[in-house]
């Protein structure tokens, strides 16, 4: 066969120190660690932050170092360093970068050098998101959702600088993520190999392909606001602000409008649901199939699940400010935009449950988290019914049903999935094998710890008790069960934590000590498990880059004697 | 094999735990049944939902688990069986949202006969302000707020001069009497909260927003906030007292007028009150809701 340009591998500039193969790499692999441990690091941050505010609801009094002011600041730094800098960074920074190239048969991204300043500058971002707990007032205490005018007026932790580092680390998180989503989408669009349509393209390339344009879309709005909050605290501008009486004083800021940073925000902030939800879908839809031995099923219908989503959740935010003063009749408009989108959301779930039935269901550690994902995610979308609902968000909104809903449909679901995506693809990415029990020990306690975490939560909720609550106080509706309730729930998110340990040291001890991988230990079809190396060079295909010859699903197909065809396989 | 038992054991666990759980929502005192009601139905379309989806997924985990000489079935896709699960989906989704949208039509939509009433906040306390016998708010604003005028009212505006002011005090409302609340921030996002109401609505400075309810019965019941509003956000607690029209006039008359307030001012505070209304020309100013 005739070699193409593509198949050349001398524009791949290979790197001839180790501080060019590892530090300054333009390897999408290696980019895709450095994404990935980047930003696991800062989610442990998030995780212990996490803990310390439960042991103040739980115990309260019992770190007596948290102050009013200081909780507020671990719920606003845990809730942003959650959302943005964990699961975003790690589902399209990591296994977006890890798994684009390989799953489309491309030696790299198109832009390596891009790709490489993506990950550097989100380093950037990380680094003066940390730098605001060390500044004057310490870090923001406005919540996640940095609502003005409380993010930049006195009353709230860290409105003077502590704001500051958190908008310019979120501005530069978005040029970082620009960069790399413009690479993933570009690559996906311009650098599949021969024989790869769209429409054989696996879902995890599906998930992460749309997720990176609706990034695209919506961050945009999210910087923004950003840009336009840092001028009215540094400027004297009013976007945001209207004529306040603060503190004794009457602010000389006037006429702005609060409600237009919410719209803003959740503009952006809706659509990120989805940015993490979506390459969990696509991911946890490979690991579903994979594993049961069964094509997905309704290929077609999944991936038009995927981009009908992508569409409609930029039409829903404002299911976040039904009671945030905006005119009351947009709820008509929003409550039905929001319920309709879970109807493409309801058939992904039965695709997936339709591809376990009457499969052949292998529960290794990476099936375990991607079923346990339906359970929870099933769970979690079917309480945003309730919040969609528009009246029924009335009496539940801002209580502790919100927060046991958001953690189970994009906290627990797309942690679960990345659990799950890390132990199915570490054969390939290191060439060697975790630890079984460790992993099974893993996936038990962090399953069951984080249901009996979050299930008590709604209906704590729906009591009425409100969220963001340094102390609940002698309040009457509220029983003492509460206080109960809140050491259990303590108790179980210190075991879940604790339980990490185990993840960790099997991880770290198998990269040194673990034996080596079957190159395709899952038996699995799609193309980055049919690399000539485990792990992938760089280049990742040796001489000749893959033809491909049928979708990534050919599992269990009726005639052959193997129950599974790679997707480069000819036909016979 | 012990993950479909355990997934089975969780829905049955869920279900115990919403039979025997001892939270739930507090004695409704308002009109907004239909809230609870739309819940109500809510809850039951997606736990019907929950149980059959997760018992399925137990089931066929159990069932299809990988046994030696087991084999999976071939199957791309089943046009028929999307289109009939994307139908009963959505007939769940139209049963959900009748009730919400019935209810949530009720709740924008204000009865004539609604008495007004305006709750002030800022950090970290609540105020609240009555018509008078006139039955309107005077005009207010961030601008005129001086030291003998906390809540801010336009001391020009004549519709102000009967109003009734109760400054961090309590809240009185006359039982099966609609009231629309009108919500006023002086400094940051507050949100009027009591959990009996089920209503519930934020409040944002520079703007009046506004909710409605009929309490429905006799009692105290606690105010809360329900947005961040900075350190004091837990302790911005107020008490709102829901008595007999007879006991709810008492209380009124023993309450001070901005008409009062004006008069009682020393001529220097009074000067300093009509000042604000000078500066205050052409800005924004909240007029009578």
């Amino acid at each position: 066969m005739a070699t193409t340009l593509a198949d050349d591998l001398r524009p791949l500039h290979h790197p001839k120190t180790w501080i060019g193969k590892y530090v300054w790499s333009q390897d999408h692999k290696v980019i895709a660690v450095q994404y990935g441990v980047t930003a696991v690091g800062i989610g442990l941050v998030a995780l212990v932050l996490s803990v310390l505010m439960r042991l103040q609801l739980g115990f309260p009094g019992s770190v007596p170092w948290i102050q009013p002011e200081n909780y507020l600041q671990l719920v606003s730094m845990h809730g942003m360093i959650m959302v943005v800098y964990l699961l975003t960074a790690l589902l399209l920074g990591g296994f977006g970068n890890y798994l684009i190239p390989l799953m489309v048969g491309a030696r790299d991204m198109v832009f390596p050098y891009v790709n490489m300043l993506s990950y550097w500058v989100y380093l950037l971002s990380v680094i003066v998101l940390v730098a605001g707990f060390f500044v004057p007032g310490g870090a923001t205490g406005a919540g996640w959702t940095l609502y003005p005018p409380q993010a930049i007026t006195e009353g709230t932790p860290g409105y003077s600088w502590g704001i500051v580092s958190m908008l310019v680390s979120l501005a530069i998180f978005i040029i970082a993520f620009t960069m790399g989503g413009l690479n993933y989408v570009t690559t996906v669009l311009q650098a599949r190999c021969k024989g790869m349509t769209l429409m054989r393209m696996p879902l995890s390339v599906w998930g992460i392909f749309t997720a990176s344009i609706m990034g695209l879309l919506a961050f945009p709005a999210l910087f923004v606001a950003a840009i336009m909050m840092l001028l009215d605290h540094l400027a004297g501008t009013s976007f945001f602000m209207p004529t306040l009486f603060s503190f004794g004083q009457t602010t000389d800021t006037v006429g702005g409008n609060p409600i237009l940073f919410q719209h803003l925000f959740w503009f952006f902030g809706h659509p990120e649901v989805y940015i993490v939800a979506l390459p969990a879908f696509g991911i946890v839809s490979d690991l579903i199939s994979v594993h049961a031995r069964r094509n997905i099923f309704g290929y077609r219908m999944m991936v038009w699940a995927i981009v009908i989503i992508g569409g409609l959740s930029f039409l829903v935010w404002a299911h976040h400010m039904y009671v945030s003063g905006m005119n009351p009749y947009f709820g008509f408009f929003f409550a039905i935009s929001t319920l309709v989108i879970a109807i493409p959301t309801a058939i992904k779930v039965y695709n997936w449950l339709l591809t376990l039935w009457r499969g052949d269901i292998h529960l290794r550690v990476p099936m375990l988290f991607a079923i346990a994902f339906i359970f929870t995610f099933i769970h979690g979308g079917l309480t945003g019914l309730f919040l969609g609902n528009v009246s029924v968000d009335v009496p539940l909104s801002d209580t502790y049903f919100v927060v046991g809903h958001f953690h189970m449909v994009m906290g627990v679901s797309p942690v679960l999935v990345i659990f799950g995506a890390i132990y199915h693809w570490y054969p390939k990415m290191t060439g060697r094998m975790w630890n079984k029990t460790l992993g099974q020990m893993h996936f038990w306690f962090t399953f069951l710890g984080t249901y009996a975490i979050y299930m008590p939560m709604h209906y704590i909720g729906i009591l009425g008790v409100p969220r963001r609550y340094f102390a609940l106080g002698e309040t009457a509706f509220i029983p003492d069960s509460v206080a109960i309730a809140n050491a259990g729930i303590t108790i179980a998110a210190i075991v879940v934590f604790l339980a990490q340990g185990l993840f960790f040291i099997n991880m770290i001890w198998s990269l040194f000590r673990g034996p080596k991988a079957d190159p395709n230990p899952w038996g699995a079809a799609s193309l980055e498990w049919q690399t000539p190396d485990t792990p992938p060079v760089h280049g990742n295909w040796g001489p000749k880059l893959p033809t491909v010859y049928r979708w990534a699903y050919d599992y269990s197909v009726p005639r052959p004697e193997r129950d599974f065809i790679p997707q480069n396989e000819p036909p016979a | 094999m012990p993950l479909a038992i355990v997934i089975a054991a969780l829905v049955v666990g869920s279900v115990l735990f919403h039979l025997v759980s001892p939270w739930w929502q507090t004695p409704i005192a308002s009109n907004w049944a239909s809230i609870d009601s739309a819940l109500d139905v809510t809850l039951w379309i997606c736990g019907l939902a929950f149980v059959v989806l997760n018992l399925f997924l137990a089931n066929a985990v159990w069932r299809y688990r990988h046994r030696p000489g087991h084999k999976a079935h071939y199957e791309p896709e089943n046009a028929a069986l999307e289109k009939r699960l994307t139908f009963w989906t959505g007939i769940g989704i139209i049963g959900m949202l009748a009730p919400g949208l019935a209810a949530w039509d009720k709740y924008v939509t204000v009865p004539e006969d609604a008495a007004l009433v305006e709750a002030v906040g800022q950090q970290w306390q609540w105020s609240f302000r009555y018509p008078g016998p006139d039955g309107v708010l005077g005009a207010a604003g961030v601008m005129h707020i001086t030291p003998e005028n906390t809540l801010g009212l336009d001391p020009t505006d004549p519709f102000g001069r009967d109003d009734i002011l109760v400054e961090a005090g309590d809240m009185h409302l006359p039982v099966d009497q609609p009231v629309k609340m009108v919500l006023r921030s002086k400094d940051v996002l507050h949100d009027f909260y009591v959990p009996e109401f089920r209503a519930k609505m934020d409040l944002v400075p520079g703007i009046v927003t506004y909710f409605w309810m009929t309490p429905t019965v006799a009692g105290d019941f606690e105010i809360l906030c329900a947005e961040l509003c900075g350190v004091g956000h837990h302790e911005m607690r107020g008490k709102v007292v829901v008595e007999d029209r007879a006991a709810f006039d008492a209380w009124q008359a023993e309450q001070i007028t901005f008409g009062e307030v004006l008069a009682q001012a020393s001529p220097a505070s009074r000067y300093a009150m009509f000042a604000t209304a000078d500066v205050c020309i052409g800005t924004s100013n909240w007029s009578n809701p």
